[in-house]
């Protein structure tokens, strides 16, 4: 087919000459473009006709031309235009303001660039470049083909063509002369030179200044339990002042108080705060110095007791004594209920002729060499009585007749209560102070008897002392003339009484006729019942502790004698050859009481043993003139104290003999209690009273 | 009595009672304040005994913090030893007990 070979040379001519054929070849293509569907389906067609074999197949989509159509030829033309660039640009021209077709179109079309680096030698680029190197002139050079520079070139382009070029005449330079000419560096291409410049560096300076350090102080401290209770302890404290504060009104003036207490409080010396502890001290070295004293009372029993058959000893003990109270005699003896070591003596004078000064003093068991309290009076003291539930409160009655009431807990060396003439104080002395429960109104109360024959109530009411009269002893029958004719009862002068254990309102004053009245709270001028108990003073009275009929009285006839108060003989009668100074029943049991005399010995009686002599008579005083006051048994231990007119306090200890208790059946239970001692007292006044009765 | 005198007297009382060879009063920080004995013992008895009686206080409260310790005697051949510890003050005295 024509028109196919003439593609083909078409085709080939295009191959072949690169960059002459350049117009025509647009031409021929621009040509061809019509015709490029047939030229398609004729392609196909040839490619049919080289693979023989096959049938020719017609497109879907063949121009079906008719046979004039086909046979139509076409003349082709060889021009200089380029069949790619456009025909006709129709540009928008802004300042007619209408799209204007643009007349010439270039033609041109570029098939390949390639740009040199070539340069003519006499061209000015190359003077130019040859001036900078300052090389001669140069002379034909090995290339000098001519490159068409293209009209934009990069500047890499341009470098790269100096850079040859320099190259180029290097080259030459060194194949024509070496005169004198280093060989520089053949860099690389890109002319990399390497810049490097060092910046000054600033001369480092060292600033410094330091300050004060701060105040150091070494802390150590342990965290123990113990340490964080107490810590715990002092904010609960803190806590509660606190809450109290809040409480309580704030007054300016208090504060100031207080702050002038606080100063005060630091600048004393603060030896008062070693108090306590130097009293510690102090009994312990008393302790260590009465050692073995200290360790018979507590533990020594006297074994020969086993060998004597109903005989007891008394071992004495330690020896109380003040410096101050030489003179005096003991007139009075009281246990401290609560504090079982504590004891309180009366120090004064029993001779009428010589009365002067008193005193109060405290000892305690586990100090011996020197008082707990002590306390002067002006007046001889002569009774006292401890109060059974406040062991602060002390009653004291005097001879001048004044009673007297102390508070152990206060600083103060007087007494907080004290009777004077106008609120009723006896006009005799009083010979015993007794407490006595709270009255209804919960205010402390006690009795007291004294020689002008009154007995008195005194009630501590806020600051005073109120006194009641309970009784007035009469003397029965004893009538005197008054001033004026009246007839005045005889007072009877009382010396001692004691309260019923049990019951309240019963007591029993002994007087100085020696007669035992029994009375009554109730009714203040008559007696339930008279005794006519001695021939001389009654000098003690006292209930048994167990069994509540009996009690027993003591006189300077010396006798002590034991009564059942029903009945109007005494059970028991004792006589001591001298006479007795004071009497006492023991607390463990109710057979056994003392009693003391002025010859200085105590005797001591256990009526279940032996109901007609002491099981003890010793004495305990090493001269013979003292002559023994009082005499008292310590409600917990088994010793007892006595008392005598030098100021001298004894303590003796009760052998086992004289603590019996009643002895076990082979089989039977030991019973205890008070009931077994009021059983075995009854027993033996059941003994009694039955040969009364029938003597009787 | 002054509660100041009454010490004071105490004090006397037991620096004269019988077999007694020294006593020393120590404060809370173990420096004696007051002492029967020369100083050189003084100080030794006092720095001694006080480390002692922290020892002994401390184990008493460690067993049960709400015990304390009331006193403490130390019984040699020669004699006794005995101290006495409160909140800021220690009282130690020497004794001789078989005299």
């Amino acid at each position: 087919m024509p028109v196919a070979h003439k593609t083909g040379t078409v085709k080939s001519k295009q191959g072949s000459n690169a960059q002459s054929q350049k117009a025509p070849a647009a031409k021929t293509v621009k040509a061809a473009s019509k015709k490029k569907d047939e030229e398609d389906g004729t392609e196909t067609g040839e490619g049919d006709e080289w693979m023989q074999g096959k049938t020719l197949i017609k497109p879907l989509d063949q121009l079906d031309l008719t046979e004039a159509e086909l046979k139509e030829e076409f003349t082709r033309i060889l021009t200089a235009n380029n069949p790619h660039a456009p025909q006709n640009i129709v540009r928008y021209s802004f300042k007619e303001r209408s799209y204007k077709p643009i007349s010439s179109v270039d033609q041109l079309a570029v098939h390949f660039v390639l740009e040199g680096n070539l340069l003519h030698q006499d061209s000015d680029e190359a003077r130019r470049q040859r001036a900078k190197q300052g090389l001669p002139e140069e002379k034909d050079t090995v290339e000098t083909a001519v490159a068409e520079k293209p009209e934009t070139p990069a500047a890499g382009g341009e470098d790269a063509g100096d850079v040859e070029e320099g190259g180029g005449e290097e080259r030459a330079d060194s194949v024509e002369s070496k005169a004198g000419k280093k060989e520089q560096k053949i860099t690389n291409q890109f002319n990399f030179s390497e810049r490097a410049s060092q910046t000054l560096n600033n001369p480092l300076r060292e600033r410094g200044c330091q300050t004060e350090p701060p105040p150091r102080a070494n802390f150590s401290a342990t965290a123990n339990q113990w340490e964080i209770y107490d810590v715990y302890l002092e904010v609960l404290q803190k806590q509660e002042k606190n809450k109290e504060k809040a409480k309580a009104v704030p007054k300016k003036d208090d504060d100031k108080g207080k702050k002038k207490m606080m100063l005060v409080e630091t600048q004393s010396d603060d030896i008062t705060k070693v108090a306590k502890v130097a009293k510690i001290i102090e009994r312990m070295v008393n302790q260590n110095t009465f050692d073995d004293i200290a360790q018979d009372f507590k533990y020594f029993e006297d074994a020969s007791d086993e060998y004597r058959e109903q005989e007891g000893t008394l071992l004495p003990l330690w020896k109380f004594q003040y410096d101050k109270a030489k003179r005096l005699s003991v007139t009075a003896l009281c246990w401290n209920e609560s504090y079982k070591d504590l004891f309180a003596v009366g120090l004064g004078s029993y001779d009428f002729t010589k009365q002067g000064r008193g005193m109060l003093v405290f000892y305690s068991l586990k100090n011996s060499t020197f008082p707990e309290y002590i306390y002067p009076t002006t007046s001889g003291i002569l009774c006292l009585d401890i109060h059974k539930h406040l062991p602060y409160l002390v009653a004291v009655g005097f001879y001048d007749g004044c009673v007297a009431v102390y508070n152990l807990k206060e600083e103060t060396l007087q007494p907080i209560y004290k009777s004077t003439a106008k609120s009723g104080k006896h006009t005799d002395p009083v010979w015993q102070v007794k407490w006595q429960k709270d009255d209804m109104d919960n205010n402390h109360n006690f009795f007291s008897v004294s020689s002008d024959g009154r007995v008195v109530s005194w009630t501590l009411v806020k600051n005073e002392l109120v006194f009641t009269d309970i009784i007035k002893l009469s003397l029965e029958g004893a009538v005197s003339e008054g001033p004026e004719g009246v007839q005045l009862p005889i007072m009877a002068c009382g010396t001692s009484f004691d309260f019923h254990k049990q019951i309240d309102y019963l007591f029993l004053v002994g007087t100085e006729e020696g007669k035992i009245h029994k009375c009554s709270k109730a009714y203040s001028s008559q007696f339930l019942e008279t005794y006519n108990a001695h021939n001389m003073a009654v000098d003690a009275v006292k209930w048994n502790h167990f069994h509540t009929k009996v009690f027993i009285s003591c006189s300077s006839d010396w006798t002590v004698k034991i009564w059942d108060h029903t009945i109007k003989t005494p059970m028991f009668t004792f006589d001591l050859n001298a006479s007795v100074g004071d009497v006492a029943w023991s607390p463990y049991s109710s057979t056994v009481f003392a009693a003391v005399t002025t010859d200085g010995k105590v005797h001591t009686f256990d009526l279940s043993i032996n109901k007609y002599e002491a099981i003890c008579q010793q004495p305990v005083v090493a001269k013979k003139k003292t002559k023994l006051t009082h005499i008292e048994f310590n409600p917990v231990y088994p010793i007892i104290i006595v008392g005598d007119d030098r100021g001298y306090v004894t303590s003796l200890k009760l052998s086992p003999n004289l603590r019996k208790k009643p002895k076990e059946k082979k089989g039977q239970e030991l019973p205890k209690g008070p009931e077994v001692e009021i059983a075995k007292m009854e027993k033996l006044l059941s003994l009694l009273r039955e040969p009364e009765n029938s003597n009787a | 009595m002054l509660p100041k005198a009454e010490v004071e007297e105490t004090l006397k009382r037991i620096q004269t009672h019988k077999g007694v060879i020294g006593t020393i009063v120590v404060n809370a920080e173990g420096i004696p304040i007051r002492t029967t004995l020369d100083n050189s013992t003084t100080v030794q008895y006092a720095g001694l005994l006080h480390q002692l009686t922290m020892k002994a206080r401390s184990t008493v409260r460690d067993i049960d913090p709400q015990n304390d310790l009331t006193f403490l005697r130390i019984r040699s051949k020669k004699h006794e030893i005995m101290v006495a510890p409160d909140k800021e003050y220690l009282l130690i005295v020497i004794q001789n007990p078989s005299e």
